[in-house]
């Protein structure tokens, strides 16, 4: 019975989505207000609609309901609970009811808290969100239903896929889909406006918050997927561009780009189409990114069962969005008054860059990843593209955008003064130059080593001198430094922080590229090897004992160094019952600044087992820089203009406090 | 600045940034695209991949998995029905990697006609079949007994 309540609860939620992406909109264009009004109880039921139709398949995992077709290829009654949960959204069907659960709270939180919006916007910016859902239903109902009865009944379940029974990666679709779907949100502002005819700083000020929480879910999503890799394919690699990983950055990239430009529609009332323009983009890659992993077009690591149907519908989706909402830019962008001038170096123009460098960077990422399809639908042959390729041009762009990320914001609004801010950015060049030295004494490393630890360090001293500016460090008394830094607005500390993070995480990225050990042995327990000055001893192998839905054998290494004790490391190798599929549980033994990683493979006949050995030095600050990147981005959202302030159109010179000093 | 002059500029820098990526493409796809090969077309192309690095794809052969004394390194064969090539390979295997199943490798062609795989690329599920791979299968006309393992159930 309760899976059909939610079966029912999701047709329901289509008809008010229907009905959402209808009234208000004619409402807003004849200036009747009842049909606006509209907008607001339907965005709600469909919430409340939509977590019915969710608690309901939760409800069939948490009692092992073996006659739901879903339950049954996705579960299996002997799992922990806490894959139980997570289950709902480890397969297709459960996956996009929590796309529409999402899509769902972001139109929800916009009638709710949108108070202060006017009402023809709002009405329209619900009506796209409502446009947006009635895609997304019909595709569940028609294509992915998840509450398909079995009859009759099997005894038990197939199991979920083993590699996804795991904690990064069980938490880490929600997270990728709370960044696709709230990138959804800047994109309904974007085609309101549009139709509306009107982008100004109030705009900008009402999108920044959803592009945040959307941008930082998403950070967070791709650090946690980059993580779960390392740890769990055994491979110890923590990116491989592969297509379903590409299909992930392209919009961070993109949302990355369209978080600084909303800053310049904001603060200067300028590059307002092309704001526009790139939140429609955003969306789309969003999009795009569901439909590459969904329809499993392109060879990938990543790749899962498909279902080519489901692919075509999703581009259908995916042509509709895009196209329409472009088609609507082009006949009402160049309607859209131009702002504020500016002269190229300036804070204005060194965001321009960010831009014109992120939008390339995806742009190249979009062809690598892209082309293969190409080729093959023209009859070119079958290809791939791998990372040299995306080293040679994707390498290239990031070294300007994160050498200017750090000038940038030394430069003042309209007209910049560069020697002065470089001038001023002194120390963190010697810092800089400093650690290049220390790393050629330390390493004799390659030259892209030492271009990578110079920009990570540029990167994070720059954004330290950048708070030293801001707060007068030294020049006036600590006591009023202080004074200053906690007056500072939360949107500066946030960029400070996040642009910190980076560079962080740009040292972890490079100390692991250049610097890996990686040994592949046959060992048998009791032999000993060395690896980047550990000594390690393979002690023994036992099965593990364990209750639940897999057996495992556990092997133990002692590991010494100069022969003090330093740690025991266990990885094993799991059997899942009932997929009989085998996973990799890798060792690690981290130190924060490196870390040594031991996977153990195949036994062979010899009674030898393969080991694979690696040392990774700086790779645990790849995801502690993205854990920082997100702090920051959450920072920014508590700024105060965002919540109180309220901003109102013609009220929307900011306030000096959000100017920097200079 | 005039509107005019400021528009230039933009113009210029957009032109520049598309320019720069434009080159930088087009000289990395001319090094860095590799091809997909079956053991069949592999038959008529072993001149033209010579010191390329390539894909090559297809079913592993039945009993034709054996590890090498040194525990590491594995040799198996590739086939796609009516021809097979021989694949060596050091180091981890994925967890998927099994006798029947789909695979897909990455390296190069010793001249004395074995495959050195750099990397055998590992699948999330059992139940997935590489799209080159299937094609290459339906190419070869194996492809009838195969395809009970190309996604069921979904």
């Amino acid at each position: 019975m309760i899976p059909e309540l939610g079966h029912y609860a999701l047709v329901l939620a289509l008809f008010v989505a229907l009905v959402q992406s209808t009234l208000p909109l004619v409402g807003a264009a004849t200036g009747n207000a009842a049909w606006m009004a509209v907008a607001r109880p339907a965005a709600v039921a469909q919430l409340a609609l939509i977590t019915v139709a969710y608690l309901a398949l939760t409800w069939a995992y948490l009692v092992s309901d073996f006659s739901v077709l879903n339950v049954v290829q996705n579960s299996h009654s002997a799992k922990p609970l806490i894959y139980k949960l997570s289950g709902v959204w480890g397969n297709h069907e459960g996956s996009m009811i929590l796309w529409v659960a999402m899509l769902a709270v972001f139109g929800a939180a916009v009638a709710l808290f949108g108070r202060n919006l006017p009402p023809t916007l709002k009405a329209r910016v619900l009506s796209v969100q409502g446009m947006i859902g009635v895609g997304f239903l019909l595709f569940i109902l028609i294509t992915s239903n998840p509450f398909i009865r079995v009859v009759p009944a099997p005894p038990d379940g197939n199991d979920l896929n083993p590699l996804l029974q795991d904690p990064g990666l069980a938490f880490h679709p929600p997270f990728l889909y709370l960044g696709y779907v709230g990138f959804s949100m800047a994109f309904s502002f974007a085609v309101g406006a549009l139709i509306e005819g009107r982008v100004d700083p109030a705009w900008a000020r009402w999108v920044r918050p959803w592009t945040l929480v959307a941008w930082s879910s998403l950070t967070m999503g791709i650090a946690m997927g980059s993580w779960w890799a390392y740890y769990e394919l055994g491979w110890g690699g923590w990116w491989y561009w592969d297509p379903v990983e590409n299909a992930s950055l392209m919009p961070w990239l993109a949302g990355t780009a369209l978080l600084h430009s909303a800053i310049v529609v904001e603060k200067r009332d300028a590059l307002k189409t092309w704001t526009i323009l790139l939140a429609i983009v955003t969306f789309s890659l969003s999009l795009m990114g569901t439909f590459l992993v969904r329809s499993g077009i392109l060879t990938s690591v990543h790749a899962f069962a498909v279902d080519p149907a489901r692919g075509v519908f999703i581009l259908g989706l995916l042509l509709l969005a895009t196209g329409g909402s472009l088609l609507l830019y082009g006949v009402r962008a160049p309607g859209l008054k131009t702002g504020g001038l500016f002269a190229p170096v300036s804070r204005e123009g060194a965001l321009v860059l960010n831009n014109l460098l992120l939008s390339t960077a995806t742009a190249t990422v979009f062809i690598g990843t892209l082309y293969p399809l190409f080729l093959d639908i023209v009859g070119g042959g079958k290809v791939s593209v791998g990372p040299p390729f995306f080293n040679a041009t994707f390498l290239p762009l990031m070294i300007p955008l994160v050498a200017a990320m750090v000038v940038g914001p030394m430069l003042s609004w309209k007209r910049g003064d560069l020697p002065g801010a470089l001038g001023r950015l002194g120390a963190a060049g010697a810092a800089v130059l400093l650690s290049v030295l220390v790393t050629v004494w330390l390493t004799g490393g390659p030259l892209l080593a030492l271009v990578g630890i110079g920009l990570g360090i540029w990167a994070i001293a720059g954004s330290a001198v950048e708070v030293a500016e801001r707060v007068r460090l030294f020049r006036i008394p600590l006591r009023d430094s202080w004074t200053r830094a906690a007056g500072l607005p939360r949107a500066a500390w946030g960029m400070t922080i996040a642009h910190a993070g980076l560079g962080i995480a740009i040292l972890g990225m490079t100390g692991t590229s250049a610097w890996v050990t990686e040994d592949i042995k046959a060992m048998k327990p009791g032999d000993r090897t060395t690896l980047a000055g550990y000594e390690i001893l393979f002690e023994d192998l036992r099965p593990a004992v364990v209750a639940g839905n897999y057996s495992a054998d556990v092997g133990r290494f002692r590991i010494t160094r100069d022969g003090a004790p330093v740690a025991v490391l266990t990885p094993e190798r799991r059997s899942y019952n009932v997929q009989r599929m085998t996973t990799t549980e890798a060792a690690i033994h981290t130190t924060w600044v490196s870390d040594l990683y031991i996977a153990l493979g195949d036994p062979g006949q010899t009674g030898a087992w393969t080991v694979r050995l690696y040392h990774h030095p700086l790779v645990p600050w790849i995801w502690i820089g993205a854990v920082i990147m997100v702090a920051g981005g959450l920072v920014s959202l508590t700024d105060r203009r965002l919540r109180v302030g309220a901003p109102e159109r013609r009220r929307a010179t900011p306030p000096p406090a959000a100017q920097p000093a200079e | 600045m005039t509107r005019k002059k400021r528009r230039l500029y933009m113009l210029g820098l957009a032109l520049l940034g598309l320019g720069t990526a434009t080159a930088l493409t087009l000289t990395a796809f001319q090094d860095n695209l590799v091809f997909f090969f079956s053991p069949t077309d592999l038959q008529a192309k072993a001149a033209e991949v010579r010191d390329r690095n390539f894909r090559l794809g297809g079913l592993v052969e039945q009993g034709s998995v054996e590890r090498r004394p040194d525990g590491i390194t594995v040799l198996f064969k590739v086939s796609d029905g009516p021809h097979a090539v021989p694949v060596s390979y050091t180091g981890q295997l994925p967890d998927l990697f099994r006798e029947g199943q789909g695979v897909v490798v990455e390296g190069r062609l010793r001249p004395d006609g074995v495959f050195v795989a750099r990397e055998v690329l590992a699948k999330h599920d059992e139940n997935y079949m590489p799209p080159e791979v299937a094609d290459a299968l339906k190419r070869a006309e194996h492809f009838k007994d195969t395809q009970k393992t190309l996604v069921p159930g979904s």
